[in-house]
This record gives structure tokens, C-alpha cells and sequence, in this order.
């Protein structure tokens, strides 16, 4: 498989020494649907795990549950060790839809996890402030979402779940509404905001090619019932340009490998 | 008569001119529009009234007269002190009590079940037919006046409000619950502002309501205030200043749904601001 690390099967892999997430048996079932079956995963701490599969293999429905924002049927989810089933501190949400104020401004928007936490009005807006240029929209602070374009509302949303500084960044395709030229843009900025950030990352996207350009670790998930088929470590090395990694060897060759992978289940 | 129209007709072409040179300032042109707009139906008006229509009739400039008569000899304010009474005691109660019912009912299945039902009745009954028992419980004073503002003003202002609550935007409930938001900042940061839109909607036609609800009360309930000065120069025959009493409450009343509309821009939807 030359470069790339791959563990076959729906058996749990090994705990890695540091996981900062565990995912243990969550089964979900939505009437006679069965969305995820006996799940078992663990998420490395400052690393980028992308949940990666066709669409109806609870790839979204799983980050939720992660998030505490859907309940599971059964199992359990620990972050740090300890069980969680609501939404907390730890964790932050960027959502596919973005789900702006829309009568809030940037700096309202990017704030607002702090304006719930009861910070002061003067701290929380210098915190806002240091995110919103973080993500590259310095100059923006006082514009409203409807002002800007879909790749410039997503990295609000982004720019909010980075300012409560939770360990744990979820983030729900938060790219599927935005074109492809941002897209590609936003990709780069979020390796490079990475590497800055020393958080951890998981990921949904359906994007085969998104997944192994920004992931240190990619988990297939295969549909009706949804359940880990594939755990793949791209061995990519992302610390020179970013546009490189478009012509790396390994990535194709992952891209490639996925996509045979994955093909069966595509009608 | 003449001349009157051809000053519209001039204040009209304006209109496209001015356009073209002031692109930039796009404040100019609605303000002129209204402008020519006004003018306009006064033009109609004065038109109709020298034809005439009825003898019943006024032209503009006569009811413009009276409107300034009234407001000399202090009719106008007298009445309108008398009206507004009851008038503002009765919006603001049913804003406030709409508002709050509404939201309680939007948010919670029970009260919807209890109170929806009741203003769905009364908004499509003729609440004008319930003044005459407000009247025969209530008396003739301030009492029976303020319940008819209500009694109009209420029904639309609850549903409008219990409608918004109901269909708000629910990805960002979601988003508000995935920052740990309480029960109470849901509700005052997110279900609120995103509410308020429909919520003003239904203000505006609440209070244009209470209007008719408190000129009804004073045409049937007491010859008091603005409906006791139309009956009165009614039964005088003085036309002009009966169509000044009608048209002063008819501008009050667009002036306070205006005015309503700038406290919504400027308190709670300040991105609609120049949009």
C-alpha cells in the first residue's frame, strides 16, 4: 500500500496512546432506519479525522451525537475521559448551513459562544476580534452575513467555534454550501490554521478528495446501517506549499484507493 | 383647477430626471416619489371635490382650511386629548399582553392549546358586533373604550406573534444549544430577534386595529373625542371640517405604523437598515 497505513474490517482499532474522543457502541435507529450500528472510535488528540462516506452512512448523524446535539439509541461517548450526552465546553460546532444571526454582525456572530458563557462585552469582543483575523477576515467586524459571501460566512462560523477555545472542533461539511473556488482557498487555510491551532479536528464531508488533502486520519463509513469500514492514515506531508499536496503521489494514489473502496456502495 | 394639475404633471416628469442625475444618492428618490405621490392625490382630491362629487363633498384646500380652523379654535386638541386616552392605554396593553401570550403560546404546547384557539374566533368574528356588550358590561367610560381597542388590536397581534415563535429558524436553535445557551437566552437572543419581523408585522396591524377599535367605541359607545367631532360636524353639515377630523386621524395613524417601523429597523433588525 506503499505510504499509506490501512486497517481493514469493521473491528475497533486499537486506542491510540492519546485519544481525546471514544466513541463505544452508539447505535442509532430514525423509525425502521438503522443510521449507525455498533460504532466504536477513537480520536486523536490534536489530529484531523475526517469522517468520510456516501450519503445515508450517518456520517453527520454520528458528529452529532458526538456534539450531544442528537441522542444515541445506545453507547457512549467520552471526551477526556469523561461521558458526555449534552453539548459542552470542550466541544464546538461549525454548522453546513452556517446558521448565522443574521441580524448580528461578524463581531456579534464570531462572539456569541462568549456572550452565552456571560464573558464581558470589551473581553469577548477582543477575542472575536483576534478569530475574525485569524480566519482572514480583518476588516469585516462590523459587516452583517448577508454582506458576504457563502466562503466568508462559513469562516465566521469557524471564527465562532475557534473563539470559545474548545478542544474539539466538529465540523459538519462546512464547505458543501460553499463554491469551489473558496472551497480550495478555505481547505488550504484550514491546514495552515492547523498547525496554529493545536486543536483537534473531526471532520464530515462526502468529498473523497477533501478528506485525504486535509486529514491525518480518515474514517470510511459504509451505508444502511452505517458502520466503520476503513480506517486510512494518509501519509501526506503538508508542511511545504499547499497547492503541492494537489500533485502529491500519495494523495492520488489515496484518492484513488478510497474511491475503489467506496465505488461498491454507489449506485 | 388647471393649474393644479399641471403642477403635478410637472412634479411627476421631475420624477425620471431626477433619477437619472442621482444615482448615487438613492435616499433622494423615494422622498421625492412621495413627494409627487401626495401631491398627486391631493391633485385627485381637489379635482373631485370642485366636480363635485357629492355635495357632501370638500375639495382639498377647503378640508385643509378647516383642518387649521380646528386646530385654532382647539376642537382638535380636545378631542384628540379625550381619544388618545383610551387609544394608547389599550395598544400598549395589547402589546405588551399580545406579545408575551403569543410567545407563551408559540413556545408551549399546552397554552397554545388553551389561547390559540380563542383568538383564532375572535379574529374572524366581526369583533365590531361585541362593542354594544363591552358597552352594556363596561358603561360608556374609559373602561368599555380601552376593551374595544383591545378586543380589535389583540387577536392579530397574539397569532402573528405565536406564528413567528412557532416557525423559528431552527438550525440556529441548534447552533444556540450547541454553545450550552439556556432555556431563557434562547428565547431573548435567538427565537425573539428572529421573530421580530413577523412579530412587528402583526404590531402594525394591531395598532392600525386599535384605531378602528377606538374610533368604533367613540361613533358607538360615547360621543367623545374624534368620533364625537366627526358626528358633530356631521350633523352640521360643515363637510370640510369633518373630512379634517377624519383625515387628522387617518395621518396619526400612518404616522404612529411609521414610527413603529423605524423603532423595528433601528432596535432589532439593524442589517435591514438601507437595505
Amino acid at each position: 500500500m506503499g505510504a499509506t497505513a490501512l486497517r481493514n474490517g469493521p473491528s475497533p482499532v486499537p486506542a491510540p496512546i492519546d485519544s481525546i474522543v471514544e466513541v463505544r457502541g452508539i447505535s442509532k435507529t430514525y423509525g425502521n432506519v438503522e443510521a449507525l450500528r455498533g460504532i466504536d472510535l477513537d480520536f486523536p488528540r490534536g489530529k484531523l479525522t475526517s469522517l468520510l462516506g456516501p450519503s445515508g452512512c450517518g456520517k453527520t448523524t454520528l458528529l452529532k451525537i458526538i456534539a450531544g446535539l442528537i441522542r444515541a439509541d445506545g453507547g457512549t461517548v467520552a471526551i477526556n475521559g469523561k461521558r458526555v450526552s449534552a453539548p459542552g465546553p470542550e466541544r464546538a460546532f461549525v454548522f453546513q448551513d452556517f446558521a448565522l444571526m443574521p441580524w448580528a454582525t461578524v463581531t456579534r456572530n464570531v462572539a456569541f459562544g462568549l456572550e452565552l458563557r456571560g464573558t464581558n462585552k470589551a473581553e469577548r469582543e477582543e477575542t472575536a476580534r483576534r478569530y475574525i483575523a485569524e480566519v482572514g477576515l480583518a476588516g469585516f467586524e462590523d459587516k452583517y452575513p448577508h454582506e458576504l459571501s457563502g466562503g466568508m460566512r462559513q469562516r465566521v462560523g469557524l471564527a465562532r467555534a475557534l473563539s470559545v477555545d474548545a478542544d474539539v472542533l466538529l465540523l459538519d461539511e462546512p464547505f458543501s454550501a460553499v463554491d469551489e473556488q473558496n472551497r480550495r482557498k478555505f481547505q488550504e487555510d484550514l491546514i495552515r490554521l492547523r498547525t496554529n491551532q493545536n486543536k483537534t479536528f473531526i471532520f464530515v464531508t462526502h468529498s473523497i478528495e477533501e478528506a485525504v488533502y486535509i486529514s491525518d486520519r480518515i474514517v470510511l463509513l459504509s451505508p444502511r446501517p452505517g458502520r466503520v469500514s476503513q480506517i486510512i492514515e494518509p501519509e501526506i506531508d503538508r508542511s511545504g506549499d499547499p497547492e503541492r499536496i494537489h500533485r502529491d503521489r500519495h494523495y492520488l494514489d489515496t484518492v484513488d484507493e478510497i474511491w475503489q473502496g467506496l465505488k461498491q456502495y454507489v449506485e | 383647477m388647471a393649474v393644479s394639475i399641471r403642477t403635478d404633471g410637472e412634479a411627476a416628469s421631475l420624477a425620471p430626471l431626477s433619477n437619472r442625475s442621482a444615482t448615487g444618492a438613492s435616499w433622494d428618490q423615494p422622498i421625492l416619489l412621495r413627494l409627487v405621490s401626495i401631491a398627486l392625490f391631493a391633485g385627485v382630491w381637489e379635482v373631485a371635490g370642485r366636480i363635485p362629487v357629492s355635495f357632501a363633498f370638500p375639495t382639498f384646500s377647503d378640508t385643509i382650511i378647516a383642518f387649521f380652523g380646528l386646530l385654532a379654535d382647539g376642537s382638535l386638541a380636545t378631542a384628540y386629548l379625550s381619544t388618545l386616552q383610551p387609544l394608547v392605554l389599550g395598544v400598549v396593553l395589547s402589546a405588551f399582553l399580545g406579545v408575551g401570550l403569543g410567545t407563551i403560546c408559540g413556545l408551549w404546547r399546552t397554552g397554545e392549546w388553551l389561547v390559540i384557539p380563542v383568538f383564532i374566533v375572535l379574529q374572524a368574528a366581526p369583533v365590531a358586533a361585541f362593542i354594544p356588550m363591552v358597552t352594556f358590561v363596561y358603561g360608556i367610560g374609559m373602561t368599555a373604550k380601552t376593551l374595544a381597542v383591545m378586543i380589535l388590536a389583540l387577536p392579530v397581534i397574539v397569532l402573528n406573534t405565536y406564528k413567528a415563535v412557532r416557525n423559528v429558524n431552527g438550525s440556529l436553535l441548534v447552533m444556540c444549544r450547541s454553545f450550552m445557551g439556556t432555556r431563557w437566552q434562547t428565547v431573548s437572543k435567538i427565537i425573539l430577534p428572529d421573530a421580530s419581523p413577523v412579530i412587528f408585522a402583526g404590531l402594525r396591524l394591531g395598532v392600525a386595529a386599535g384605531f378602528v377599535g377606538v374610533v368604533l367605541a367613540e361613533l358607538l359607545i360615547t360621543p367623545t373625542g374624534i368620533g364625537d367631532l366627526i358626528t358633530f360636524h356631521r350633523s352640521r353639515a360643515d363637510y370640510a371640517e369633518m373630512y379634517a377630523t377624519i383625515a387628522s386621524i387617518i395621518a396619526l395613524s400612518t404616522l404612529t405604523l411609521v414610527f413603529l417601523q423605524w423603532v423595528e429597523v433601528r432596535v432589532f433588525r439593524p442589517e435591514s437598515r438601507g437595505a
